[in-house]
């Protein structure tokens, strides 16, 4: 009998299998629809909104790095914004001062938000729950008054960059340049970040979260895990502060506010926060929410703007993307009744074989 | 010397307003494992009535016992509308509610009562104590804040809603197995807590002038207070509110401008709290394997 269970498992693992396979390629379609789509929007809308997008897909990889720290290894931030303006200063002072071409400051910028993550997860090891949030909020405290006091970030005034010009002969636009450029950052973000969840350091990460003492005990090295974990996140907000710069054209200390860092960490809870997907939805929502709330209200427009904090985490407290992803795939279920009804059938053909067989060995 | 005690008292003036606030925040923390980032604009909320109370001519007392009432009526009518449908959800979405509840206040005072600072009376007349080294109205917010924190003491330690509250706030699955009715104990607090952020509010007010952004800057330091205590201690709450007052004083008197005095505060605090990370007073929070 024991056989005759396992064959079965063994079969219905290598049809779904199949399906899934089948299921992935329609999947890889879909998202490459999706991605041919993206590149094509901006040459459809207004200057403005060409504009307005490519802050969303900013603060998408600032959000997406915010969701790899909490959403996957547990640890809460308040203090982003400050990574996202060392990686805005790092571009802005190698374009300003040195003359660096716009897209050569992304490596330094990344570099600059890995190191000072894993400097900053050091004493975070240390911390947990409310005492972390305490620390990054410090973090984001000093950050725009520490920017005011040295005179190489341009102090108070901050520094005014030139806005890159498109490579000669593409015939586009500087906005729909920049554009495409962020989006290809923003899709080699995603890539990144899930290659590292689905894989082995990703596994770490959420065990660690789920349980630091069981995955300890299974010989993940917690500290170091951790530490990473930090260290990747800001990286990849350190990356969208560069994109920002750039983008923007300008950084001031006053950009980088406590607010900011808060409007991540409210990004992240909407979309998702363990999810990749709702990095992006929490772009959108950081980027236009407060500009449809002052179309609703010009007296009280962040009333509007906290009622749909309210709101949405009333109707999805996990997230757009953490609560709809599941009704989706119970959708997916439902929808594909031929692969699901083809399935369960050749599951119970080849069920009835082995048994038939181990009843006769029986016999 | 003479400076130097002139400004911890005046330190520990403002350390015993941010003291109360850090109290309500322990007190919604202990119940509900939630940090209220809400709790300062509902008190800048809660000083713009009294505001309106003393502009109508209403005794000052007589507003500010007003004012609690309705505070605490106030907060427990938030934890029933607001706070009770993400009660089981992921803590974050709590956190990002009482974001959203921040942003609500502070754009609805803005919006009642415009952004225009305003002059806030104390009831406490501003004249020198003992050869200048404190003022009367310094010593009048110690002495009100002493009153109510010996007032909270007695209400948990000798009434029935005390110790339900205290049980709520232990163990909830427990408490209502012996008949306590968690949930209410839950809006209480909430009410308490309210109710003491008002206090500390009205405090407050005749210092900074009232603003909608009065609040925001006194529960930074609220906040670090409460863990410098430790987030799960009252008591450290209020030694931790006083010493994170003197310690702001201090550094802004002796080490640098007022800039980045609290800056230079938080830093201090940090690196206190990287050698003491459950707070002075607080307990390590332990959890069954």
């Amino acid at each position: 009998m024991n056989d005759g269970t396992a064959a079965i498992a063994s079969e219905k693992l290598a049809v779904g299998g199949e399906a899934r396979l089948r299921i992935g390629a329609w999947r890889r379609f879909a998202i490459a629809a999706l991605i041919v789509l993206a590149a094509a929007l901006p040459f459809g809308l207004s200057n403005y909104q060409v504009f307005e997008l490519t802050q969303v897909m900013i603060y998408a990889i600032a959000v997406l790095g915010l969701n790899i720290l909490t959403g996957y290894n547990g640890q809460i931030s308040l203090g982003h914004g400050g990574f996202f303006a060392a990686g805005g200063y790092t571009a802005a002072v190698l374009m300003h001062r040195y003359g660096v071409p716009y897209w050569a400051t992304l490596p330094p910028a990344a570099l600059v938000g890995f190191a000072l993550g894993l400097l900053f997860g050091l004493p975070a090891l240390r911390f947990e729950g409310p005492y972390l949030a305490l620390v990054t909020l410090a973090m984001a405290v000093a950050t725009p008054q520490t920017l005011k006091y040295f005179s190489w970030t341009g102090g108070q005034q901050g520094l005014n960059l030139a806005k890159p010009a498109p490579p000669p002969g593409l015939g586009i636009d500087r906005d729909r340049w920049l554009y495409l450029f962020v989006l290809v950052i923003l899709l080699v973000a995603i890539r990144v970040a899930a290659n590292l969840l689905n894989g082995r350091t990703g596994r770490a990460w959420m065990a660690i979260r789920d349980h630091p003492i069981a995955a300890a005990a299974m010989g993940v090295d917690t500290p170091r895990y951790k530490t990473l974990a930090f260290g990747t996140s800001t990286l990849f907000t350190a990356v969208a502060g560069a994109l920002a710069a750039i983008v923007v054209g300008f950084v001031a200390p006053e950009s980088f506010s406590l607010f900011l860092s808060i409007s991540f960490l409210v990004g992240s809870a909407v979309g998702g926060i363990a999810t990749i997907g709702g990095a992006i939805v929490g772009g959108f929502f950081i980027e236009f929410v407060p500009n449809f709330a002052n179309d609703i209200s010009d007296a009280a427009p962040w009333a509007i703007y906290g009622l749909a904090m309210l709101l949405f985490m009333y109707a999805m407290p996990r997230g757009v993307v953490g609560s709809l992803g599941p009704l989706a795939a119970w959708l997916r279920g439902r929808l594909r009744p031929a692969v699901a009804a083809g399935e369960i059938s050749a599951a119970s053909n080849n069920a009835s074989s082995p048994q038939q067989t181990s009843q006769g060995r029986l016999e | 010397m003479h400076l130097f005690l002139q400004q911890v008292f005046s330190g520990l003036a403002s350390g015993a307003i941010y003291a109360s606030l850090a109290l309500a925040l322990v007190m919604i923390y202990r119940a509900t494992d939630l940090v209220n980032f809400a709790q300062g604009e509902m008190a800048m909320f809660s000083t713009y009535i009294a505001w309106m109370l003393v502009n109508a001519a209403v005794p000052f007392w007589a507003a500010f016992a007003l004012t609690l009432i309705v505070s605490f009526i106030g907060g427990m009518v938030i934890e029933r509308v607001v706070v009770r449908p993400v009660e089981n959800a992921p803590v974050l979405a709590a956190v990002v509610v009482t974001i959203g509840l921040l942003l609500i206040f502070n754009a609805l005072a803005g919006w009642l009562f415009t952004y225009t600072l305003q002059e806030f009376p104390s009831p406490f007349p501003d004249r020198p104590l003992f050869g200048a080294l404190m003022t009367t109205r310094d010593l009048g917010v110690i002495a009100v804040t002493l009153i109510m924190l010996a007032l909270l003491f007695a209400f948990f330690r000798f009434t029935a809603t005390g110790l339900a509250m205290r049980a709520a706030a232990q163990n909830p699955a427990s408490a209502r197995l012996c008949g306590i009715r968690v949930g209410r104990m839950l809006a209480i607090g909430w009410g308490l807590a309210a109710a003491i952020g008002a206090t500390a509010g009205i405090m407050v007010a005749p210092i900074l002038f009232l603003d909608p952004e009065m609040m925001s800057g006194v529960l930074l330091y609220a906040f670090t207070g409460a863990l410098l205590g430790g987030i799960t201690s009252p008591v450290g709450a209020v030694i931790g509110g006083l010493i994170v007052g003197v310690t702001e004083n201090l550094v802004g008197t002796y080490l640098i401008a007022s800039q980045l005095k609290l800056t230079v505060a938080l830093i201090l605090i940090v690196i206190v709290l990287a050698f003491r990370p459950n707070g002075l007073f607080g307990t390590a929070i332990v959890r069954r394997v």
